[in-house]
């Protein structure tokens, strides 16, 4: 073991992008391992989870936990962590605000399992579910239990800084790298506790270059269906474009790619609550007075919860309320 | 389902020009209605960002109202429109989230309807004590079920 800091990375439900956008900072990678001793990253290195039990408290200097809490392994190993680390940081769209694993929010638990072991594709005639432990004559076995809904990060333990994005965009996770290491040789300050680091305090449509106007909406049309003009706000053309709502900080990749911001940023600087920000915009534009006009128009967003939504379910304001979490017993 | 003794809680949203008045002139006129309704005075109901209306669920409301001038009288030229529009937005939101969207209504009252705005308010705490506390694992598509998973699993 050398004397460098450590570092670990985990991921809990998540899909595994997280880590490729940390390999995708390309020769930078080398200055990682220059400067830390990498002791934990399941996806990159082989390490036991009771190696990581074995370190003192504290020990780890950095860690970047992707994925939600899905799972009670995932708590385990996200309350391990916690202990071991000195900074740690909610890395990526699904630790900080659950993302596309907690879409499966909306639906309780057999649904989910009915889904997954019980489809027409299946072949599964007794209709089995995995059971969590299993007698074997060598001993028991046992594989997680599921939760009854996906909570993020900082629902289960203290976080220390927050980095969005699905997945955070290679240049700004080669921003966070250079200022912990700044910071190591005494150059540079981390910032405060709870700050979003690796992105912009605005939104997406203030780096988008699209030309804007006063928008007017008759009809919301899905992107698939409907001739974009290139060079014109894609809200204003009537495609739902999530970037009133969304933080800066990925350049406005999609937009300027032709595909509407779908959110992947969370919620910008000082939103409370992504979703209703989104209605508050979207239903500001809508060019129309009369109640069923609007009715009609409104019924071109096929899916409003899950198109503003589709981030951070887990995190918005309904779902992570007091009330709901007494209801579903977690 | 609906329980004799439930008193819902309700946060009702008011414009200062109209239904904030309309609410002044059925208590100076000692109106009689329900006093379920906790008042907030918003400039406009333009103002009325949705935060505000899940804020109040997420504490505990068990239903929102949201009041403001007869579309046409807005102080404010037309953003009671608006509102119109979030509103029938949300409640779409809403009952994905499994709320249902009879917890949230639109109420226009001008400054002289104190005797509409009493009745209108009286019926509608009818209508949430109809529907019962704010319960949210009941909800179809809501949030997932009480027990835990394990029980499903070994099922």
């Amino acid at each position: 073991m050398s004397d460098k800091p450590k570092f670990a990375m985990y991921w809990a439900a998540s899909c595994g992008g997280c880590e490729i956008a940390v390999l995708n900072i390309h020769e930078k990678i080398l200055e990682v391992d220059a400067n830390f001793d990498v002791v934990f990253w399941p996806v990159a290195m082989d390490a036991k989870y009771k190696d990581v039990e074995a370190m003192e408290d504290g020990s780890i200097l950095l860690t970047l936990f992707n994925g939600g809490i899905r799972n009670d392994e995932n708590e385990h190993i996200a309350k391990l962590l916690r202990q071991k680390s000195k900074i740690l940081v909610a890395f990526g769209s699904c630790a900080c605000e659950g993302c596309i694993p907690g879409l499966a929010n909306f639906s309780p638990i057999h649904e989910i399992l009915g889904t997954a072991f019980s489809t027409i594709s299946t072949d599964n005639p007794d209709n089995l579910r995995p059971q969590t432990a299993f007698d074997m004559p060598e001993g028991q076995i046992r594989i997680p239990t599921l939760y009854p809904v996906l909570r993020t990060l900082d629902q289960v333990i203290d976080v220390d800084y927050y980095m969005p994005g699905c997945p955070p965009e290679s240049h700004q996770i080669a921003a966070v790298i250079d200022l912990v290491i700044q910071v190591l040789q005494g150059k540079a300050e981390l910032p405060p506790k709870g700050t979003t680091i690796g992105a912009g305090n605005s939104t997406v449509c203030d780096e988008c270059e699209r030309t804007r106007n006063m928008k007017t909406i008759k009809e919301f049309d899905r992107i698939q269906f409907s001739q974009t003009d290139p060079e014109l706000c894609l809200l204003e053309q009537g495609i739902p474009c999530n970037g009133p709502a969304t933080r800066s900080g990925c350049g406005a990749k999609c937009p300027s790619a032709g595909a509407q911001c779908i959110g992947c940023y969370g919620p910008a600087e000082g939103v409370e609550d992504y979703g209703a920000r989104l209605i508050s915009s979207f239903a500001s534009v809508i060019d129309a007075t009369d109640p069923e006009e609007i009715d009609l128009i409104l019924d071109g967003l096929v899916d409003p919860a899950g198109q503003f939504y589709r981030f951070n379910l887990a995190g918005s304001m309904l779902r992570a309320s007091k009330a709901a979490f007494k209801a579903n017993g977690s | 389902m609906s329980d004799n003794n439930f008193e819902p809680t309700i946060i009702g949203f008011t414009c200062n020009w109209c239904s904030y008045r309309a609410a002044d002139m059925a208590g100076t006129a000692r109106m009689k209605y329900a006093p379920n309704v906790r008042l907030i005075r918003l400039m406009c109901s333009g103002r009325l960002d949705p935060t505000f209306v899940f804020k109040a669920f997420a504490n505990g409301a068990d239903a929102v109202l949201i009041s403001g001038c007869h579309p046409g009288d807005c102080h404010y030229v037309d953003q009671n429109y608006k509102a119109l529009r979030r509103f029938h937005l949300m409640k779409r939101v809403l009952s994905q989230m499994g709320i249902e969207p009879e917890r949230i209504k639109l109420l226009w009252a001008s400054a002289a309807e104190g005797a509409i705005f009493a009745s209108e308010v009286s019926k509608f705490v009818d209508q949430v004590r109809e529907l019962g506390p704010l319960n949210w694992n009941k909800q179809n598509g809501g949030i997932a079920a009480a027990e835990p998973a394990k029980e499903e699993v070994a099922a």
